[in-house]
């Protein structure tokens, strides 16, 4: 049976890996390239890089961390930030990152997930959606989450499916941070109106919140950082508690 | 040794040659038909879409190359399914080494499969030391059907080939360069093919 998948996310700030709460206050966890390896070898499933930077200061992702990542890493891993052109991913690609995930840049021109997925193949083209609740809708955001754009999370994700994306990458901005646990029901329904993989962000404080994005939140995957990153929940101790709740993990 | 790893423009070779060096081997990456005829083992990658890869097989003239080696061949994921007699995606005709066809995943399922999954009713040489139902990263949309050059299956809906064989060809459609330790001793063995034949 397919399993779930537990992704850890080390953002990157100038070739190290921080963790911002809500997106500001950035605290230093490590190196990316040593990371990525401690995960790999402690039963991570996934990993996903995500250059919070790029975007806000149009910085290009380095190749040279993905290179040396692939070099080092037996898991599949996926790069982002910054990503804005079919070059941008063939670089990535050519330096051993599996999958992309773009955000801005689709936003802006949607036809770019078509042109990456006939190109690349839908398979390694995430689309990763920041939203949160306004007034009672989810509204998607822009730039890290900084600019509020006038999508509905639901309608943006389901073009984006449209357009050929393989997966998608939600995170909640209003669940990020604040270790209370994942957007579940806006998660569910992500999960059972779409027919790709649907990444839970944004949230994760403890292994039950874990247990409850799988069940309740329909989520194909959880990505999560600080818990992670400073020690607060083990991967092996994290899969044994959710093979304990019937589900489905690779150990 | 003298690896090959075909490098047609439509795969994955930095991962799998990297998964190379860490058994200790060094392959080269070529797409002239001499180089590849010549090598003692060649790996088949590929991602992306099977109509254009196959063009891209074309342009450098492999289609007519691959099927006449006489070597070890390990086809990986698209690679895999471009051995196989054809595709469903975008209708394309296979190499037709492996006698299946390669089908869509019904929408009962999230398509593509992506993630990890099991292995089972292992039955080669290539799974030597590989424990059933080991977990193996797979990404795809298409699967190879059930047939009798299956050498291991996989459930996703339905049961599938998650390997086959046919006298030297070889075929994964898992990332052995991206499914962990199980997967570079699945890539291991592959590399030690011809060493314990002979």
């Amino acid at each position: 049976m397919l399993t779930k998948r537990i992704i850890p996310c080390l953002d990157i700030k100038n070739g190290r890996t921080v963790k911002g709460i809500n997106f500001v206050n950035l605290v230093d966890a490590g190196d990316p390239v040593v990371l990525a390896k401690q995960y790999a070898e402690k039963g991570a499933d996934e990993l996903v890089f995500l250059d919070i930077s790029a975007t806000l200061e149009g910085r290009k992702t380095t190749l040279e961390m993905v290179l040396k990542v692939a070099e080092q890493v037996n898991i599949p891993f996926t790069v982002g930030g910054g990503i804005s052109s079919i070059e941008d991913v063939d670089l990535l690609l050519k330096s051993g990152a599996d999958k992309v995930s773009i955000n801005s840049s689709a936003i802006k021109r949607p036809e770019l997930i078509n042109e990456l997925s006939d190109k690349f193949g839908s398979q390694c083209v995430v689309v990763a959606i920041d939203a949160k609740q306004i007034d009672g809708q989810w509204r998607v955001h822009l730039a890290g989450g900084s600019i509020p754009t006038s999508l509905d999370l639901f309608e943006w994700a389901k073009e984006v499916e449209l357009r050929g994306a393989g997966e998608i990458l939600f995170t909640s901005m209003d669940h990020d941070g604040t270790k209370d646990g994942f957007a579940n029901e806006a998660l569910a329904k992500l999960s059972t109106d779409l027919n790709i993989p649907i990444i839970a962000s944004g949230g994760a404080g403890t292994m039950q919140h874990f247990v409850d994005t799988f069940k309740i939140g329909k989520s194909d995957a959880a990505l999560a950082a600080s818990v992670f990153h400073f020690g607060e929940i083990e991967i092996k101790d994290l899969k044994a508690e959710l093979r304990k709740n019937n589900i489905e993990v690779r150990i | 040794m003298n690896i090959v790893i075909i490098d047609y423009g439509a795969g994955n070779t930095k991962s799998v040659q990297f998964a190379c060096n860490r058994l200790g081997y060094n392959p080269i990456l070529s797409n002239i038909p001499d180089v590849i005829s010549s090598a003692d083992k060649v790996i088949f990658p590929g991602v992306g879409q099977a109509g254009n890869a196959m063009e891209m097989l074309k342009n450098s003239q492999l289609d007519l190359t691959i099927p006449q080696l006489k070597q070890p061949v390990l086809g990986i994921c698209l690679g895999m399914q471009l051995l196989c007699n054809s595709t469903e995606e975008g209708a394309t005709k296979g190499l037709g080494i492996f006698d299946v066809d390669v089908k869509r995943f019904s929408n009962q399922k999230k398509v593509p499969q992506m993630g990890w999954n099991t292995i089972f009713n292992l039955e080669s040489n290539l799974f030597e030391g590989i424990k059933n139902d080991a977990y193996m990263y797979l990404v795809h949309s298409y699967f190879a059907e059930l047939g009798k050059h299956t050498i291991s299956q996989t459930k996703y809906g339905v049961n599938y080939s998650s390997a086959l064989k046919k006298d030297n060809f070889y075929g994964v459609q898992f990332h052995p360069e991206k499914s962990s330790t199980v997967g570079a001793e699945v890539l291991r063995n592959f590399l030690n093919l011809g060493n314990l034949e002979s």
